[in-house]
This record gives C-alpha cells, structure tokens and sequence, in this order.
C-alpha cells in the first residue's frame, strides 16, 4: 500500500517595488522555511521572482502573509501570483540577481537605525558596542551612498571599505540581519570618526566623546551626517544658540533640535499618536510640534523665538544616537550651510566652508554621494501633512493613477525639487533648494542626470514653469529633442495635491501662496482655479495689487501693506506713513510716498493677486512682523499670533464679477483691521480675525462655485496651505458643507510639490491652459 | 490683428530683442558684414579699417540731470565705434520732431551736441531734419551715425574673452538708468544721481596705446553690466566670474536701487566701458583707465575662469556665496515665492 502523498501545488510571483538591498530576498527564504516550502526567489529587472511549491494551505498562507509580514523597508507596488505546474525542488534557494533597466526595482530611501543595531551599539558585550556606522538590511544609508544600479557594494560609497571575515560572515549568510546589507560594516573594516578643530587639527582622544564634552562647554560642532552636515550645539545653552545665530547669519529663523529620545522630547514639546508615529517613523523627519510650557525653561530663548512651534527630531544614525548620548540631550540640529546655500557634504569644502562658524568638527571618510536634506513635516487633523521632502522619503515614487510617458518635470525657483515620471510611477527628488546660487544649481544638474540614470528613464517630454527667467525653465529649454511643455504654477500645485491623493479632475483648486507666473504675464498667488485634467479655468483671484519693489517687497512686507492700503483707496500715504512702523526710515511718510509713486507710474511694481503678500501686508500692518529675515516669516508670525486667540469672527469682504472673473476685494477687511487696531484690540486677535475671513471667504466661494458647475470636491495647495491653523479650519469649514476636500500629506503644498503637478499635467497632454480673461 | 506685435521688452536688450533680431530682422539684411554681437561694424575701404555704428536716441525725458538728449546722442555713437577699437572721427545727425515741440529746447539739445562733439574730438558731418504730427513721435528722436579709423592690430570682438582674462569696469555703475528714472517720474527722492555719460575715445585710445590686442570692449548701456557679460560669455564660450566687493557703486545709487527694487546690475550707463584684458596686461589697462578723464573709479571686477559649453556669469557675493547672474528675458521680475 503506498502512503497517501499530500497534493502538491507551485505557484509564480512577482513581487515590485523597494524589494532590493532591504532584506527582501531573507525574508522570503525565512517565509518558504516557515511554511515548509521549497523552491527559489531572485532578482530579475522586473522585480523579485519568487517560485514555490507545496501543500495548498501551505501556499496560500505564503501568499497571505508575504505583503504583511514583509520587512519594514520594503514597499511593494505591486505582487502577483499565478498557478504553474510543479517542477519537484527539494530545497528553498536564494538565486543570483540579474540586473536590467526596468523601473520595477526601486531605489530605497536611508532609513533610521533600527531598534535590534542600537542595542548591539549600547551593549559593551556586542562587538559593534559604540560603532558609529551600524546598520543592517533593515536600517540605514541607501540613496545618499548610491552611485549606480545595480545596489551593490561596489557601486556605493562603502566601495573602499573591504568588508572583514566576520562582517562577510554575516553579509552571505541568509538567516542573518545583515545577509546582503550593503554598507554593512565594523569598527575593524569600516569607515571610522575623528574630530578637528576649526583649523582642521585632529583633536586627540575619543571624537565623538570629546565633541560631547564640548557641547556641554557651549561650543559648536559641524557634525557630518547622512546626506550632509549639521551644525550642532546645546539646545539649553542661550549663549551658545545665539553665537550660532550671529556667526551663520540667521537672526531669527527657528532652529530644528535633535532629542536624545522620545522622554526628551516629550518634555519640551506635546506629541501626539501620530506625531510619535512620525517621529519614529523610518524616515525620522523633523515634525513641528506644539512647545510644552516647560519647554520655555528648558530651552534657549533665542531658539525659536515668537513660534509655538518646535520642530523636533530623533536621531536615526548610530553617531547621532552616540553624539545625544555623549553630550547635552537636546541639541540644535540646523543643516551646516552658509545660508542660503545647500546643506555641505564634502568634509574639506565643510573645513573651508564652515571654520567661521564651526568650533569643531566631527567628520567621517564615507563619502555622502547624494545630498539629502532633513525632511519635515506636520501633523494636520490626526494626518501628515509634508513640508519639505528629502531624507527618508526620496525618491520613493508616488504611485498615479494614470500612465505617463517618460517625463520630466523641472519645478520652480524656490525651494524647488525636481520630478521624473514614466508609466504609473512619478518620483520626486529630495529637496534641491533655491535655485539662485551655483551650488544649488550644479546639485539640481547632477539630481537630474543621476535619476535619469538610476531610474533608466529618458525624457520624452519636460514640463517647465512659466516664469521665463527660472533656472528651471533655462534648464528645461536646453534639453534638445524634447517636447517643451510650460505648466503654469498654480495648476501644478492643484495637480499636485489631486496626485498626493490618487484623485483626477474635475475639482475646485485653491492654490494659495507667494508669487507665481500666471498666464497672463502678471503674478499670481490667491487663485481658485477649475481644474480638469490638463486644463483649467480662473474662476476667482484677489484683486491685483502693485508689489511696489518686485522682489523688494517680499523683503520689506510693510511695502505690501502701504500698496494694499494706497492702491485701494484706503489711506493717504501720510496716514500710511503714520500708521506703519518702519524701524530704520527716518522719513516714513517720504518713503511711503515714494512707494506710491512708484505703484503710480509703474516703476518695477508688478501687478500680483499673491496671498502671501497680503499675509505680508496684514502682519506688517498690525506689527507682527515688518522685515523678514527668512522666507515666510511674516506669515509664519501672524499664525503664530492668530493662533493664541482662535476662533474670532471674520472681516467683512466682497468680490465683484461673475463665474470665471470673479476678483476677491481686501478693503473692507483691511478697513476692518484699522478700526479693531484704533480700538487698540489685541493683535492676536486681529490676526485670528484675518484668518477666519479667508475661511469663510473661501469657503462662501465654493459654495457659490458648487452651485454653479456641480463641483462638490475641493483641492487645498500652494505653500500658504503650510499654515496649520488656516489649512485645519478650511478642512473642517469645507467639510461642514459636505465638500470632498483634498489636501497634501505626502507631497509639500509648497513648491516642493510643484515638479509633481508639472509631470502630471505635462505628461497628460501638450494644451496650454486659456489666457485669462 | 493678426500674428504677434512688437512689445517693449522687445527693445529692453533682453533675450526678447534678440529673438526679434534673430528671426524678423537677420534673415532679410543678413551678409558677412552684419556685426550682431559688436557694438558696430569694421569694414575695410582703401586700405583703411573702418567702424561704423548707428543708435536712435529717444529717452524721457530729454533733460535730465548731468545730461540731454543731445549729449547721449553723442556720446552713445562716439562710444560704439569706439567699442570697435576705433578712433571715432565723423558723426551724422538725423532728427525727428514732434509738431509742437519748442524751437528753444531743440536749440539747447544742439547746443549740447555741438559741444559734446568738440570735447569728444568729432565732427557733425552730415544731417537731416523731419518733423511728423504731433503723437507721431515723443517731442524728438535722434539718430547719429559714427564713423571711425581702427588703428593695425586692434580688434576687439565679443567673441575674443579667453580664461584668464581681467574684466576691468571704468567706474561705478547704474548711475544713467537710475537718474533718468527718477528724473522722468518726478521721484520725489533726495538725491545727486547724475546720469554719467561721456565719451570714451580717449580712455580707448589710452587703452589701445599699452594694450592694442585688447580681447573685448563693450559698453553697458540698455540691460547694463549684467546682459553685456552674459553677451560676452555667449560669445566667447566662457564662465565668467564676477567679485561684489569690487564692484564700484555709489552709495545713493545702491540705496535708491534698493528702494525701487532694481538691481544697479542690470542698470543702464552712458559712460562707463567693459574691457577684457589678457592677465598680464591688467593692471597696467586700469591703470591707464583710473588716468584717463572718465576711469577714476575703474576697477578690475573678475575674470574669465574657464571655457564652457554652459556660458553664465556666477557672482561671489560678499558672503562668499556663488549667485548665478542670469540673462534676462525683459524686465525685472518678482521670482521670490
Ligand atoms: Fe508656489
Ligand atoms: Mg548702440
Ligand atoms: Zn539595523
Ligand atoms: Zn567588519
């Protein structure tokens, strides 16, 4: 009699997404072990190719638990399996990869030390105990130490370090955490830290020991990091933060801290579930978080003055984890640039670079290959809402919910990143910068190629801004053989925000934020647009007014107030003059009436319907903030303000036009701001006031627009939607009249975002939006 | 309507004016002759080498302080063949009058050019006189046309800037556009901007005697410093740098430049030149510019670093960062989001 044979089934899967160089291949050989399975798993350019066989249970549990059990770095965008016939393996085997140019494999973004390497870095018995460079298949560098695909040792940063017999040990073998681990390393074969002084001396002794110690004396460390400098000192010690003020030439621009752990920062900041799941996320960014009235104590005043903000990160290297523990357990952890440049990468451009501000140095020799700048982000109604994406997050794809043809989308000018795309997959580059000065320029070059390279994606069409004087639109004009598509700005971002949320056309878009180039040749910034697929209309922007200066008035926001006030008949500019406090004008009332001559015979005064100027022209008005020292200022502070006294009842306001020429008017608010100002009302609740107009304005405008067209969604973008309190009460305002409203959660509603938007539209088609009415 | 209308950024010397240029204008008078890139033509005639350059004057207003009309219309032509490498000689004058327009006020405009004329060492050969109904023109529009003898050994060409080479500015920069500007809307600003032009025979000829192989002279005007650099670069295939603490600005130039928002850069000059000198001649062609009546304040501003398929313009500011110093398509623009 022979013995019943239990039936045997084989199955073919495809696996796609961030499966390579993340432990994938492990991973499965340990499920197949689990279930009892034989068979074999590779890499193929279309993916990971997983073949087994055994009993029907047994495979479908394989099946079930593959996606949900799957090792955290990973990020499957795709998995099939199909039934074949059974070949008869008698064992489970890792096969050799094959390498090709399809897009199917992704390039993994750096990832947080995991929990398993930091105990083997705080264990004296572990031979890893204070290894600053610790990682394993599950955590650490990626993207900033890759030169090119395939992702092997060889083609990284850790190509001049031969790994040891022990690491080796570990790197073949497929049980363990690191079998495969690229940058897998040890203190006997891997890259090591040493400290120098700001003339570039070793300073003798244990490096990041001693760079504690001289935190704690209030010193400041440029410390090399994942993708590029930090520049470090104690988050407690107010001299100390203030030096580092003065020397990097930022007068009040909040720093970002590093806490030793969440106990730290729970201490000085509220942390929320969600906020605590961001915080320990893999991609470990900076998350703004609400200060803890203790934390005014515990840290230094001239931290983050006049926010109630802070925005606070955990250490996601071993040398940070090591650095937080040797030293003060809240540091100041700002990206080590001269400003206005892009963050340093290379340890003797940092010397040079960095020697005026930088007491010492704690440097490494592992190249950073890729720049890649702290990512940032918020928590908006229980969601994430990302403010600047780079490290952890890039260049992990959105996934569309449309096919594009290879596309390249150049974004704009500030804070700009830039966007590949090539069937359902787009994928944002980490955050370049301001494209004004060379560094950043040649950063952006070398981005473009280098993911052009990576991704195997040559560009068909390039999207490009409308401004015709960006380095972005230059850059995008030098490509030969492509098709040139110009998107204009607020378009983008609406395109944007519809692709952070899987969602199309047709939707009522609020874009709102500083200047861009309309179609009209004037600058926009507070437009509700109708936006369908490739297309759009202006159904409603502010009315324009003159930005007396150009460029000079984002700098100045009170030339915003006195053009807000003189242009629309509100005030003389000797009442103007009177009324505006302008520190360093000896003359108020001949400057402003030099700025109304100017708005009169159109000196270098553009015309624009920018929502970030009037933010500028209320802040200023009422003294929250007359001069900017960083980007954004003026509106950050009249949040901050309006926050403290939220809610308050809007300002009256009016808008003249019909259907697609609606034009919002600002004189009545503004008339009511100069009498709650002549009532001496608090100037938070002025600014509370100021935003609850914009909610109801913009709300009352949907409301009409619905009645109208039908539409009942509504897209929120642009970089004025950074506002927490302005973005929270729209949502909850637009969701009381039963909007579906769409917001942005994985890509910046800044102009981080706008390279999106521009592959989206770009690639949907070639048909320019209509000149506006 | 039909097809596209001339605008006024197609006269602002920006990128626009060149797409006029290269696609309504070449393709119908082109011939080897056409000098695009230089200020005016060289040619040769009897054995002599000629320049010849012409310019329209049509500014407002056409009195101004530290000038008229009638001294730029001078001036400018003079400085043009000059550019050429040339020793100017002989002007014409071609003038076109709104009806209406105050005999007295065109007597003081030719009073002005006859004694530009003298102090620059020209002659006003040759001229004709139209007038056209009042709107037709505004109040009067001068062309001059100058011709020049460019001395053996001499010719300098925007498409002659080589790596190494000393770019030398004779003197501070944004004056003319700045005095126009607040002289034509009437700014009500307490200042002594004066529009700074002269002429720069002599400076060249000064120039010429120590440095006849002289790479590039050019004149800021329309656009100023920033577009003749990017021309240059253009042309000759370079990286140009630029350093801003060597660049000469007077101080109320810099604050009113600040008020209205307008970079001195890219601010016209009716009396200042660019030069492109090989290394080791620079010193001695500042020297020869500081002596020369107009060159006081010259400096040497930067240089040209290297040959490039990406010709541009990087400015180390004070900082010690690098801006890109871009060409612009016309006006000014807001780009601060
Ligand atoms: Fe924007
Ligand atoms: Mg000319
Ligand atoms: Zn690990
Ligand atoms: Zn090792």
């Amino acid at each position: 009699m022979t013995q019943a044979l239990a039936p045997v089934s084989a199955m073919q899967l495809t696996v796609c997404g961030v499966v390579q160089g993340i432990g994938f291949r492990p991973y499965i050989w340990r499920q197949a072990k689990r279930f009892g399975l034989n068979g074999r798993v590779s890499n193929t350019p279309s993916g990971v190719t997983i073949r087994v066989e055994g009993t029907p249970e047994s495979l479908e549990q394989f099946v079930a638990t593959l996606p949900t059990d799957a090792p955290p770095l990973a990020h499957i965008t795709e998995f099939t399996h199909t039934p074949v016939t059974a070949e008869g393996y008698s064992d489970f085997l890792i096969s050799e990869s094959t390498h090709g140019e399809a897009v199917a494999t992704l390039i993994p973004a750096d990832i947080a030390t995991c929990a398993e390497c930091l105990d083997e870095v705080n264990d004296p018995a572990n031979r890893r105990f204070g290894y600053p460079f610790t990682n394993c298949t599950n955590c650490g560098p990626r993207y900033t130490l890759i030169a090119g695909l395939p992702y092997d040792r060889p083609l990284t940063s850790m190509a001049p370090f031969p790994m040891c017999h022990a690491c080796r040990e570990e790197y073949e073998n497929p049980a363990d955490r690191r079998f495969h681990a690229q940058p897998n390393a040890c203190s006997a074969c891997g890259p090591h830290v040493f400290l120098q002084d700001n003339r570039g001396e070793a300073v003798p002794g244990a490096p990041i020991t001693n760079a504690g110690l001289l935190l704690k004396q209030g010193k400041i460390i440029a410390v090399k990091g994942l993708g590029g400098f930090h520049l470090a000192v104690d988050a407690a010690d107010n001299k100390a933060v203030s030096l580092l003020r003065e020397r990097k030439k930022r007068p009040a621009k909040p720093f970002a801290v590093m806490c030793r752990d969440l106990t730290q920062a729970r201490l000085v900041a509220m942390i929320s579930p969600e906020e605590e799941a961001l915080l320990n996320s893999t991609g470990a960014p900076i998350v703004l978080l609400r200060k803890t009235p203790e934390s005014e104590t515990l840290l230094a005043p001239e931290l983050a003055p006049g926010v109630n903000t802070i925005g606070i990160m955990l250490p996601y290297t071993p040398l940070q984890h090591l650095l937080l523990k040797a030293g003060p357990p809240i540091q100041v952890m700002t990206s080590g640039n001269p400003s206005s440049e892009p963050v340093l990468v290379d340890n003797n451009v940092a010397l040079d670079r960095l020697s005026q501000i930088a007491d010492g140095f704690l440097m490494h020799n592992r190249e950073i290959l890729q720049r890649n700048d702290d990512s940032v982000t918020q928590v908006v109604k229980s969601q994430e809402s990302l403010i600047r994406r780079a490290r952890g997050y890039a260049p992990m794809p959105i996934l569309l919910s449309r096919s594009l043809p290879p596309t390249l989308a150049c974004g704009g000018i500030l804070k700009n990143t830039l966007c590949l795309a090539k069937g359902n997959k787009a994928f944002l580059s980490q955050h370049i910068g301001d494209m004004e000065n060379e560094e950043t320029l040649d950063f952006f070059h070398h981005t473009s190629e280098l993911m052009q390279k990576l991704l195997g994606i040559v560009p068909e069409v390039v999207a490009h801004d409308l401004h015709p004087d960006a380095a972005s639109t230059r850059y995008a004009q030098s490509l030969k053989g492509v098709d040139l598509v110009p998107v204009q700005h607020h378009h983008a971002h609406i395109a944007a925000c519809l692709a952070d949320n899987d969602a199309d056309g047709p939707v009522i878009g609020i874009a709102l934020d500083g200047t861009g180039y309309g179609t009209d040749g004037t600058i926009w910034g507070g437009e509700v647009l109708l936006v369908e697929g490739n297309s759009f209309q202006r159904a409603a922007h502010l009315a324009g007014t003159p930005m007396p200066g150009g460029d000079a008035a984002v700098k100045a926001p009170w030339r915003m107030t006195a053009a807000h006030l003189l242009h629309h008949g509100i005030l003389t500019a000797e009442e103007v003059g009177h009324r505006l406090p302008l520190p360093g004008h000896l003359f108020p009332t001949e400057t402003v009436t030099l700025i109304k001559q100017m708005m009169e015979k159109g000196i270098n005064s553009p015309t624009t319907s920018s929502m970030g100027r009037l933010f500028d022209a209320v802040s200023a008005l009422i003294g929250t903030c007359t001069h900017v020292t960083f980007e954004g200022e003026a509106a950050i502070r009249l949040q901050a303000a309006a926050e403290k006294a939220w809610p308050q009842e809007p300002y009256p306001f009016s808008w003249h036009g019909e259907a697609d020429t609606r034009i919002i008017h600002t004189a009545s608010m503004f008339k009511g701001i100069l009498d709650d100002m002549d009532k001496t009302r608090p100037v938070e609740q002025i600014a509370a006031r100021f935003h609850a107009t914009l909610v109801e304005l913009f709300t009352v405008l949907c409301q009409k627009i619905r009645k109208e067209t039908g539409l009942d969604r509504v897209a929120l973008s642009g970089g004025v939607f950074q506002n927490r309190l302005l973005l929270r009460e729209m949502l909850h305002a637009l969701k009381n009249e039963r909007f579906t409203v769409f917001t942005h959660h994985r890509v910046p509603a800044g102009d981080g975002g706008l390279s999106l938007g521009q592959a989206i539209v770009a690639g949907m088609g070639k048909s320019m939006p209509p000149a506006a009415r | 309507m039909t097809g596209p209308a001339i605008l006024l950024d197609h006269g602002s010397g920006g990128e626009k004016s060149d797409t006029l240029i290269e696609e309504s204008i070449l393709p119908h008078i082109i011939n080897p002759h056409l000098a695009v890139l230089n200020d005016g033509a060289s040619v040769s005639i009897g054995g002599h080498r000629l320049a010849i350059s012409t310019d329209s004057y049509v500014v407002d207003p056409i009195f101004f302080p530290g000038g008229s009309i009638g001294h730029l219309a001078v001036h400018g032509t003079v400085n043009d063949v000059s550019m050429c490498g040339a020793r100017p000689l002989y002007l014409s004058c071609a003038l076109i009058m709104e009806e209406g327009f105050p005999v007295q006020d065109l007597e003081r405009i030719m009073a002005d050019m006859g004694a530009a004329a003298k102090k620059a060492g020209v002659a006003i050969i040759t001229g004709d006189t139209k007038v056209v109904p009042r709107g037709a023109c505004d109040k009067i529009f001068i062309n001059t046309t100058g011709i020049g003898i460019t001395p053996e050994g001499t010719a300098p060409s925007a498409d002659k800037a080589k790596p190494g080479d000393a770019i030398i500015l004779s003197g501070t920069i944004g004056d003319h556009g700045l005095a126009i500007l607040s002289s034509r809307e009437g700014l009500t600003f307490q200042s002594e901007i004066k529009s700074d032009t002269a002429p720069l025979n002599q400076m060249v000829s000064d120039i010429i005697a120590i440095c006849p192989e002289i790479h590039v002279l050019r004149d800021p005007t329309r656009g100023g410093v920033a577009t003749v650099l990017n021309e240059v670069a253009s042309a000759s295939g370079v990286h140009i740098t630029l350093h801003e603490d060597n660049l000469p600005i007077r101080p109320d130039v810099a604050a009113l430049g600040e008020l209205l928002g307008l970079d001195p850069l890219y601010t016209a000059n009716e009396g200042k030149l660019l030069a492109w000198a090989p290394r080791e001649k620079a010193e001695a062609v500042l020297t020869a510019i500081q002596n020369s009546p107009y060159g006081k304040e010259a400096a040497i501003i930067g240089e040209v670093t290297s040959t490039t398929d990406h010709p541009h313009v990087t400015l180390t500011t004070l900082t010690g960062g690098k801006r890109r110093v871009p060409r612009l398509t016309g006006d000014q623009l807001p780009r601060i989001c």
